[in-house]
């Protein structure tokens, strides 16, 4: 529990580190999409293609913008970039580390999806293998031309009555298979090398300049969340002086219009507060009606 | 239990997390309605299309309105709209704020279930395998049929075991191709609501983010003052029927000494806290008749001060008090019958 606990506050504590773990989620929601996304190639010349690229370039897309707007730096970002000036400069450098942090968070779950896809090698074999070179492959060698399109249009569909026992398909298959599998591994490993030369080689420049940008981007976004706490208790403050004022005023009218000579009234200490005056079915009903048809002004000088 | 505790005081903390919460729930119950149903096309002509497109376009229609009944702020947007000007105007920026924010959080469960449902592929298949390309996609060789019997057949696409058009068009392909379409469809609905709602939130500080923080706060600030107003009443109320109960029973006391006719027995000097707790009912018909007494003749909601016996109700508003206390003096002399 103390364990849960303190993972928990971890995260809230810092700003960036609920943006990791939001990137984190959304990595594996990436992962879980894919798993229990139903991919169904076509199998028709035209569309396989089309079917193909679509699926893995759309949710890549959707991914990243969903990564962009789950992402509350990128509001603050967006405020701070479009605010007057006033008596505050802006500082770009503040903007660019902003922006590029949050870009480079946004893209995790796309690439995550990119490499699994490939990895997987469904897409890339739906989508290319219309594009094969019959005459590599026996099966396909001595067909005429649009009918070697339509079969190597059904590769991708295992189930096809003609198709699932071929040879030549499961050579067709294997072949995409295995350069999907390729670029995967290839595209992974250029962007960890990336990834690690971008980490060990940044103190070598503008180290300095980087944590004026850090610092300043993390202030930025504890002095919004700070505001808006205040914000939310000056309102409750607000709100508790305004129906204060509003039960007085009710008492005050009453006492008005009451005839009767003003009596001592010996109310017990905590009921007297409490009670405010209103101590008749009346006098509460008059005081439920008018909070509805008259509510008091904004105005607790 | 902690665990459960802590997320749930996490997301009442702050109400925007709450009805997020709430909006989170609602895509996971929408996600899990879509897989317990069991989704059964007629494989008729005629129904198939009115099927599909129901069960596309009518469970997203429930989900909208659930999420509006079960955010509560709906019922301060009404209020806040309907209420009488009084002296304090009304702010249709606020309402507006409140409206979108509440419009767009019970939109998430709708969309949600028309991606899965277009994703998955069945609606789209039994709704439209009436519409196949047959010319392009059938085999060249078929039978000339009418095109009732056409349609009939390809009416039967999703229906696999009684599928009897295998030389007009194989299943496999005919499905194929509309499940294509169906997740085509699907993508680009996914990819069109994500790009509205990025859009939504990244002009809006380009352009009015003064406006925005100004309605923000003040619907924060109906939402944090209705409620202090309800807990204030609900106090109200409490030290109300607190001071009510006691002086009925007081009144009751001081009845069953009027009957009695005898002067009061002064409690022994050190009878302490519970003899004053006992307010002068010390036997079983007493109490009885305390009780019946209650049921019967609930006192008037007029509290009168305790120096006083009998309040002679305030003349606010010319209307005489609505209680007369007669009926107390009934039960004092029925008692005495006794």
């Amino acid at each position: 529990m103390d364990r849960f606990r303190m993972i928990f506050q971890y995260f809230q504590s810092n700003s960036e580190s609920v943006m990791n773990g939001i990137c984190g989620l959304l990595a594996l929601a990436s992962v879980k999409m894919y798993t229990s996304f139903d991919f169904s190639c076509p199998c028709l010349p035209q569309y396989n293609m089309a079917y193909g690229l679509g699926i893995m370039f759309v949710p890549p897309i959707i991914l990243f913008l969903c990564g962009l707007i789950l992402n509350r730096q990128s509001l603050v970002m967006l405020e701070e970039w479009r605010r007057p000036s006033g008596r505050r400069k802006k500082d770009l450098a503040v903007i660019r580390y902003m922006c590029s942090s949050i870009m480079q968070r946004a893209m995790v779950a796309p690439v995550i999806w990119i490499i699994v896809t490939l990895l997987d090698g469904k897409c890339l074999i739906c989508a290319f293998s219309g594009s094969m070179d019959p005459e590599k492959f026996v099966g396909f060698a001595n067909v005429s031309t649009v009918q070697a399109q339509q079969l190597l249009a059904k590769v991708p569909c295992k189930d096809e009555e003609l198709m699932s026992n071929s040879t030549s398909r499961k050579a067709v298959s294997r072949y995409l298979r295995c350069w999907s599998q390729a670029l995967g591994w290839s595209i992974l490993l250029i962007l960890i090398i990336a990834t690690f030369l971008a980490r060990w080689l940044r103190p070598c420049f503008n180290q300095a300049t980087l944590l004026q940008a850090r610092h300043w981007s993390n202030y930025i976004d504890i002095e919004q969340k700070i505001f808006e706490e205040a914000c939310c208790e000056h309102s409750r403050l607000f709100a508790h002086k305004c129906i204060l004022h509003f039960f007085e005023s009710m008492r005050q009218e009453i006492k008005l219009h009451s005839f009767s000579l003003p009596r001592e009234r010996e109310w017990a200490e905590g009921e007297e507060d409490l009670l405010r005056g209103i101590t008749d079915q009346d006098q509460v009903n008059k005081l439920l009606k008018t909070w509805y048809c008259e509510k008091p002004p904004l105005d607790v000088s | 239990m902690d665990k459960f505790r802590m997320i749930f005081q996490f997301f009442q903390s702050n109400q925007e997390s709450f009805m997020n919460g709430i909006c989170g729930i609602m895509a996971l119950a929408s996600t899990q309605m879509y897989s317990a149903f069991d989704f059964n096309c007629p494989c008729l002509p005629h129904y198939n299309l009115a099927y599909g497109l129901g069960i596309l376009l009518v469970p997203p229609f429930i989900l909208f309105l659930l999420g509006f009944v079960l955010n509560n702020n709906i019922s301060m947007l009404a209020e806040e709209w309907r209420r009488p000007q009084g002296q304090r105007g009304k702010d249709p920026a606020v309402l507006r704020y409140m409206f979108c924010s509440m419009a767009q959080r019970a939109m998430i469960a709708p969309a949600v279930w028309v991606s899965v449902t277009l994703l998955d592929g069945k609606c789209i298949t039994c709704a439209f395998c009436t519409s196949v390309p047959v010319e392009s996609l059938g085999n060249a060789s078929h039978p000339r049929l009418s095109q009732g019997e056409i349609e009939r057949v390809l009416a039967r696409i999703p229906c696999k075991d009684i599928y009897n058009g295998q030389q007009l068009i194989a299943n496999e392909v005919a499905v194929r191709y509309l499940r294509c379409i169906s997740q085509a469809l699907g993508w680009c609905f996914v990819l069109l609501m994500t790009t509205l709602a990025f859009l939504v939130r990244s002009l809006r500080p380009c352009f009015s983010q003064a406006a925005f923080l100004k309605s923000r706060y003040w619907s924060h600030y109906i939402d944090i003052e209705r409620r202090l107003f309800d807990e204030t009443c609900a106090e109200h109320a409490r030290s109300f029927a607190k001071v009510c109960i006691q002086q009925f029973f007081e009144g009751m006391s001081t009845d069953l000494v009027t009957a009695r006719c005898h002067l009061p027995r002064k409690a022994p000097a050190d009878a302490g806290e519970a003899a004053e707790k006992l307010l002068g009912i010390t036997d079983q018909g007493t109490m009885n008749m305390a009780l019946k007494s209650w049921h019967r003749c609930k006192p008037p909601l007029h509290l009168h001060p305790p120096a006083l016996p009998t309040g002679n109700g305030w003349a606010g508003e010319g209307q005489p008090p609505t209680y007369p206390s007669a009926p107390r003096r009934e039960t004092a002399a029925y008692y005495s019958w006794v």
